[in-house]
C-alpha cells in the first residue's frame, strides 16, 4: 500500500529516492551454515517487516571475489542496505531479529506504518 | 655453526632497506608472516610499504598492500615524499592496495560471522597480480570496529595459517600496547619473526631505533639499530660493519702543510686514514683542516666538509686570511660545505645525513669540523663515531676530524676514546707564557710510519701555514716571543763569551809581552855588567903589565947602577 503511494508520490526518484523500497544485498562464501542460516533469516525478516518492498540480491563471494572490495565486505556473512541510503551494514547471520531492524532501521511494528497517510 | 646451518635453510626475503637485511642475515622468513610493531610514528608503515615497493621494484615479488588506517589515495601520497612511485606500481600491477574499510558506526553485529570476507579479498588480490609478499597494516583496527575479539582472534590465527599455507612472505604491523609488544597481542600469533620500532626522544633528540626482538630459526643481530627515514627511503644502520677487513692504500697524500708533511716519515698522510686534530678553541685546527682541503681540491679531488659550528661562507672567508682560495674549489664543484647545527638532529640523523651526503657525492677527503660539537649520550656517541669511522674507512676516504677536546677524549666527561680510533693524532696545544699564547704542535701518533716526535711552534700568516722548529734547550722548549728572546739571550751569552775570551787571550799576550820587556832589560843589564867586567879586567891587567914593566925597568936600572 505504501510502496504504491511513495511510487507515484515520488516520480523524480525512481531510482534512489524510494524511501520505502528495500535493496538489500547478502554477501556470502559459498553454502556455508552461517550463510544458509543468514538468508533464511533475512527472507524471514523481511517477509514479516518488509512484504513486497524488498529485493534480496545474493552475492557469492567464492564465485564473484573481485566484489568484495567494492563493498567493503570483511566479515561473512554481511547484508548491505543499499536503499535507502544511507548504506548500512549488517554482519553475523542475522539471527537477532531485533538488531537487524535495528541495522535496517526498520521499525519493528509494521501495522501502523501504512496507516499514515 | 649452527647460525650458518639456519641461515641456510631457511629461505629469506629482501627487504632491500639498507642494512634491515645485513642485521638479519637475508631479510624476512620468506612465506611467513612477520610482525613489525612500535608506537604511533615510528615508521611501520613505511616500513611495510619499503619492504612492498622493493619487492615488487628490486626483487620482482609483487605485493598487496592491505590498509587498514589509511586510504590508498593517502598511502600512495605520504610515500610519494620518499620517492615510490605507488600509483605507478598498482597501474603496473606490481602492487595492489587494498583499503579495508572498519567503521563500528556502520557495521551492526547480529549473530554469528567469521572474517570470510578479508580472506577472499585478500586472496583475490593476491591472485590478481600473482603476489608474493603481503602487508596487512595495522590488522588490529579490526578490533575497534567489530566487538567479538574471541572471534577476531580465531580468525586472525586461521589468517596468518592461511598466509603460511600459501607461501605469502607477510608483514603484519602493530601498536605497541602496555605491557606487551602489540596491543592485541599479535605477538601470540606471528611468531616467526618480530622486529620492533622504536622513537625514543632524549634531550628532546629523537632517534628511531630498530630492534629485532626474535626470529625464529635464524641468527639475527640483537642489538638495537638506529634507523633513519628520509626521503629517500628507510635505512637501518648497523652498529659496525661485521668486520675490519678494509682495503688499505699506501699512497700518500699531503696535509696541506708542507711542514707538516715533513714531520711524517712518508711525506704525508696515507690514503684512507682517520687524523685527528685536536686542541682548545683557536689553536688553528680548522685552518689545518682548510689546508687539507685545499690540497685536496687542488689534485683535483672531491672534498667535503661537515660543519658544526660554522658556516662555509665563514669557514672560506677566514680561510682566505691564511692565503687559502676555497672558494674556488666551491666554484668548480670539487669542494662542498655541509652545515648544521649539531643539535638539529640526533646523531643517527646527522651519521645518516653524512652517509647519504658521501654516497652522493663521492669525496676523497671528508672533514667533521668539529666532531666534539656532536652530543649525546656517552654510549651512543661512541657508536656513532664507530660507524662513522668506519664508514668512512670502509670507502677509503681520508678524513680529517677536529676535536676541541685536547686529551683525544670525545665524549664531555668521559674517557671514551676517540683517538684510538684514528690513525693519526696531530695535537695542537697553547703554550701560555710570559703574557703571550703561541702555538704548538705535536703528532701524538701516526699509524704505520714514523714521524717527528718533537714539537713544532706553528704560525699563521697571509702566506699560509709555517711550522717552526720550537727552541729545545736547557731552559726548556720556548716558543714564540720567549723562543725569539732566548735565540737573542744565547746569541748575547755567546759573544760576551767570545769578547770573554779575547779578552783573555789579548791579557795573556800582555803579560808575555811584558815579561819579555822585561828579559830584554835584564838582558841589557847583564850585557852592561858584562861590558863593566870587562873593562876593569882590562884595566887590571894593564896595571899590572904597567907594573911588571916598571918594576923590570927598575930593576934593570939598578943593575946598570952596580
Amino acid at each position: 500500500m505504501s510502496e504504491q503511494t511513495s511510487h507515484a508520490g515520488d516520480p523524480i526518484s525512481e531510482e534512489d529516492g524510494d524511501p520505502g523500497q528495500y535493496h538489500l544485498r547478502l554477501y556470502v562464501a559459498g553454502q556455508t551454515a552461517k550463510s544458509m542460516a543468514a538468508l533464511a533469516n533475512l527472507m524471514r525478516v523481511c517477509e514479516q517487516h518488509l512484504a513486497g518492498r524488498y529485493d534480496i540480491e545474493v552475492v557469492d563471494l567464492l564465485k564473484n571475489p573481485q566484489l568484495a572490495a567494492g563493498d567493503q565486505i570483511l566479515a561473512i556473512p554481511t547484508l548491505v542496505r543499499r536503499l535507502p541510503a544511507p548504506l548500512k551494514r549488517i554482519i553475523g547471520d542475522l539471527s537477532n531479529t531485533e538488531k537487524v531492524l535495528v541495522g535496517l532501521d526498520i521499525r519493528p511494528r509494521d501495522p501502523p506504518a501504512p496507516g499514515k497517510p | 655453526m649452527t647460525s650458518e646451518h639456519t641461515t641456510a635453510s631457511l629461505p629469506k626475503a629482501r627487504t632491500g632497506i639498507d642494512g634491515f637485511d645485513d642485521v638479519t642475515f637475508g631479510g624476512l622468513p620468506t612465506g611467513r608472516p612477520s610482525l613489525v610493531c612500535g608506537a604511533a610514528g615510528c615508521g611501520k608503515t613505511l616500513f611495510a610499504t619499503t619492504f612492498l615497493v622493493n619487492g615488487a621494484t628490486l626483487y620482482d615479488e609483487p605485493g598487496v598492500f592491505m590498509s587498514f588506517e589509511e586510504r590508498a589515495e593517502d598511502l600512495s601520497a605520504n610515500v610519494a615524499s620518499l620517492g615510490y612511485d605507488l600509483d605507478g606500481l598498482m597501474a603496473a600491477g606490481k602492487i595492489a592496495v587494498d583499503h579495508v574499510k572498519v567503521e563500528r558506526s556502520e557495521i551492526e553485529e547480529t549473530g554469528e560471522y567469521d572474517l570470510e570476507g578479508l580472506f577472499i579479498r585478500l586472496g583475490y588480490a593476491v591472485d590478481t597480480i600473482k603476489a608474493k609478499r603481503v602487508v596487512l597494516d595495522t590488522i588490529e583496527t579490526l578490533f575497534a570496529g567489530l566487538s567479538d575479539a574471541a572471534v577476531l582472534r580465531s580468525e586472525l590465527r586461521r589468517l596468518f595459517g592461511w598466509l603460511k599455507d600459501r607461501g605469502l612472505t607477510a608483514i603484519i604491523t602493530g601498536e605497541r600496547g602496555e605491557g606487551q609488544l602489540t596491543r592485541q597481542g599479535l605477538e601470540e600469533y606471528v611468531s616467526d619473526c618480530v622486529v620492533l620500532l622504536d622513537n625514543r626522544v632524549e634531550d628532546q633528540i629523537t632517534t628511531r631505533r630498530l630492534r629485532i626482538v626474535k626470529y625464529r630459526g635464524s641468527a639475527h643481530g640483537t642489538n638495537e639499530y638506529p634507523f633513519l627515514i628520509d626521503e629517500q627511503g628507510i635505512s637501518v644502520l648497523p652498529v659496525t660493519a661485521a668486520d675490519l677487513s678494509y682495503k688499505v692504500s699506501n699512497e700518500i697524500v699531503s696535509t696541506g702543510v708542507e711542514s707538516l708533511d715533513a714531520m711524517f716519515g712518508s711525506g704525508g698522510l696515507f690514503r684512507g686514514s682517520s687524523v685527528l686534530i685536536s686542541g682548545s678553541a683557536g689553536t688553528g685546527k680548522t685552518t689545518i683542516s682548510s689546508h687539507t682541503i685545499d690540497a685536496a681540491c687542488a689534485r683535483g679531488e672531491h672534498c667535503m666538509s661537515f660543519v658544526f659550528e660554522e658556516s662555509g661562507e665563514q669557514i672560506c672567508r677566514n680561510a682566505h686570511s691564511v692565503g687559502l682560495d676555497l672558494r674556488r674549489h666551491l666554484d668548480a664543484g670539487l669542494l662542498r660545505f655541509e652545515a648544521a647545527r649539531p643539535s638539529l638532529y640526533g646523531l643517527e640523523m646527522h651519521l645518516a645525513r653524512m652517509h647519504r651526503d658521501i654516497e652522493q657525492f663521492r669525496p676523497s677527503v671528508v672533514v667533521i669540523d668539529p666532531i666534539s660539537a656532536l652530543r649525546g649520550p656517552e654510549v651512543e656517541l661512541q657508536a656513532t663515531l664507530l660507524r662513522m669511522v668506519d664508514m668512512l674507512k670502509a670507502r677509503g676516504i681520508t678524513a680529517v676530524f677536529t676535536s676541541l677536546r685536547t686529551d683525544g677524549a670525545f665524549g664531555q666527561s668521559d674517557d671514551l676514546g676517540l683517538s684510538s680510533l684514528m690513525d693519526v693524532w696531530i695535537k695542537l696545544q697553547d703554550i701560555e707564557a710570559n703574557g703571550e699564547r703561541s702555538r704548538t704542535l705535536y703528532v701524538i701518533k701516526a699509524r704505520g710510519m714514523s714521524h717527528s716526535n718533537q714539537v713544532r711552534e706553528f704560525q699563521m700568516s697571509a702566506a699560509g701555514l709555517k711550522l717552526v722548529d720550537a727552541y729545545i734547550g736547557p731552559a726548556g722548549v720556548l716558543t714564540g716571543t720567549a723562543r725569539i728572546v732566548q735565540e737573542a739571550q744565547e746569541e748575547a751569552a755567546a759573544l760576551r763569551r767570545q769578547q770573554d775570551s779575547e779578552r783573555r787571550k789579548r791579557d795573556v799576550t800582555r803579560r808575555r809581552q811584558s815579561i819579555e820587556r822585561q828579559i830584554a832589560e835584564l838582558r841589557d843589564s847583564l850585557e852592561t855588567a858584562e861590558e863593566e867586567e870587562t873593562l876593569l879586567l882590562d884595566e887590571d891587567t894593564q896595571r899590572e903589565t904597567m907594573l911588571t914593566i916598571k918594576r923590570t925597568d927598575i930593576a934593570r936600572r939598578r943593575s946598570a947602577a952596580e
